[in-house]
């Protein structure tokens, strides 16, 4: 079986700053992959590399067997226009969920749809509102992004990415920016998306949820992955002490609810 | 002190001045429009990335936006016939003075705007599979464009006040209309009075009606 992405030795530069330093990643179909690390170890930027928000600077990247660009003089080259419909096929969300203000929840969520995708109003409508009784805020899509608190335009942004039907998500610290009241609700979404057996990446300092969801635990530092395994071993029973510090200072393995 | 003010004078020319009034709506009319529409696209070629696009554009804009109107309309009359050998008439050297300046001024408005709008926004589009024109059309412009309202609107107003600066060559717009007449009659405190007072009674509703407009397009995202 192909992985659903598959990171071979990839190097990512901000001009002299290294910030990745060769990375070697599977992500199996239906699993998810949680990244921890301390502030700073780079892992935005390897999500991002994931999606092409940033190009990286060497190695390769496949989707579900695509090798990503072209190999050109034994450098990797990318089109934007392919790198744009690459994307469709890839779902992020964000810290600070970046809905569109101008645009009411069922717009949000149509919108990629439509003008990317080319889908009729009608289709992008329905597709819309499955997503959005998915996440439980079929009844707020009318309302403008503004009206809604923090946990609820997470999950209209959850729902804005799945309504492409991706084939993986990818999550950046989606919980950090919530009052703590509302990373539950957050947290039980994504939850239920992994019990739906999507793939997914996930960047969170939320341990319980890496515990208790996470088929696979990556440990970043210093540009590279220094531990991963299953949640068990890279959480309970680390190698380095490295990890053991850091999972020190996290509260472990409570899943809010 | 005791001036003796003589207003009939001025009102038996009503049709001078009315056509004065139509001459100011059509310079108003074509100058915010080439004005507002030029200065999109100037602030764009302004906001690209590329420099052999932006730094023409920026040239464009300091060299108009630091010169003043009255200059160069009348530069556009006396001396661009005189280096290109293209008759130029009043009315094309109001339109080329007001129009030019003011695609200078509201390409920085757009650019400022099109600036203002949050790094995510772009990163949102860009995430869903968005091209940057896409980007920039269905997700950055309708964001900006509300926060560049005032200012155009302002601008606006002021396009047909610049009008008047069209008598420096005697374009017969309403200020050079009662100028004819004070000429004529020897009553230019009155033929003056009166064309305040129409800029005031034209410009009133209409800055009423940019107030009623920006109220409304400032609401969904509060
Ligand atoms: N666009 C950029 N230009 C220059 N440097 C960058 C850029 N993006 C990230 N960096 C740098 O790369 C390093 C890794 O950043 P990254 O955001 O990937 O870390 P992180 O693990 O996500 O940290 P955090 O937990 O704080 O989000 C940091 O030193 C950061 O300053
Ligand atoms: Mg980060």
């Amino acid at each position: 079986m192909t992985n659903a992405v598959e990171i071979r030795g990839l190097r990512k530069s901000f001009s002299d700053l290294e910030v990745l330093k060769g990375i070697d990643l599977d992500v199996a179909e239906g699993e998810a992959v949680v990244l921890l690390g301390s502030s700073g170890s780079g892992k935005s930027t390897l999500l991002r590399c994931i999606n092409f928000m940033e190009e990286p600077t060497a190695g390769q990247i496949r989707l579900n067997g695509d090798l990503i660009g072209t190999e050109q003089g034994g450098r990797m080259r990318y089109h934007e226009a392919d790198l744009c419909k690459l994307r469709t096929r890839i779902g992020m969300v964000f810290q600070h969920f970046n809905l569109f203000p101008h645009m009411t929840v069922l717009e949000n969520v149509m919108e990629g749809q439509t003008i990317v995708l080319g889908r009729s109003k009608a289709e992008a409508k329905d597709k819309a509102m499955t997503q959005l009784l998915r996440v439980g805020l079929e009844m707020k899509a009318e309302e403008y992004p503004a009206r809604l608190s923090g946990g609820q335009k997470q999950r209209v942004a959850i729902a804005r990415a799945l309504a492409m039907d991706p084939e993986v998500m990818l999550f950046d610290e989606v919980t950090s920016a919530l009052d703590p009241e509302l990373v539950g609700e957050v947290l039980k979404t994504m939850l239920q998306l992994a019990e739906d057996g999507m793939t997914m990446v996930c960047v969170t300092h939320e341990i319980g949820f890496a515990y208790h969801v996470a088929n696979k635990v990556c440990f970043l530092h210093d540009g590279l992955i220094l531990e991963q395994g299953a949640p068990q071993f890279v959480l309970q029973t680390p190698e380095t002490q490295r990890v053991r510090d850091f999972l020190a200072g996290h509260s472990l393995f409570k899943l809010p609810n | 002190m005791d001036y003796n003010w003589d207003f009939a004078s001025v009102f038996v020319y009503w049709n001078v001045l009315a056509m004065g009034l139509w001459a100011t709506f059509k310079l108003f009319i074509i100058c915010s429009t080439l004005g507002l529409g030029g200065g999109l696209f100037m602030g764009m070629l302004r906001y690209s990335k590329t420099r052999w696009i932006s730094y023409p554009a920026m040239l464009y804009v300091e060299v108009f936006r630091n010169t003043p109107v009255l200059v160069q309309i009348i530069w556009f009359f006396f001396a661009l016939p005189v280096v290109t050998g293209i008759e130029v008439s009043p009315m094309m050297a109001a339109v080329l003075g007001i129009t030019l300046n003011t695609i200078a001024f509201s390409a920085e408005v757009f650019r400022g705007g099109i600036q203002s709008i949050e790094r995510e926004q772009w990163e949102a589009g860009k995430a869903i599979g968005m091209s940057y024109a896409q980007s920039m059309r269905r997700v950055i412009l309708p964001q900006a464009l509300k926060r560049m309202l005032p200012p155009l609107t302002s601008r606006g107003i002021e396009v047909f006040k610049m009008s008047t600066l069209a008598s420096v060559v005697a374009y017969p717009e309403t200020l050079q209309q009662a100028k004819l007449i004070a000429s004529y009659e020897y009553n230019p405190i009155e033929a003056y009075t009166v064309v305040a007072l129409m800029f005031f009674i034209v410009l009133l509703p209409l800055v009423q009606l940019t107030y009623m407009l920006e109220r409304r397009f400032g609401k969904s995202d509060a």
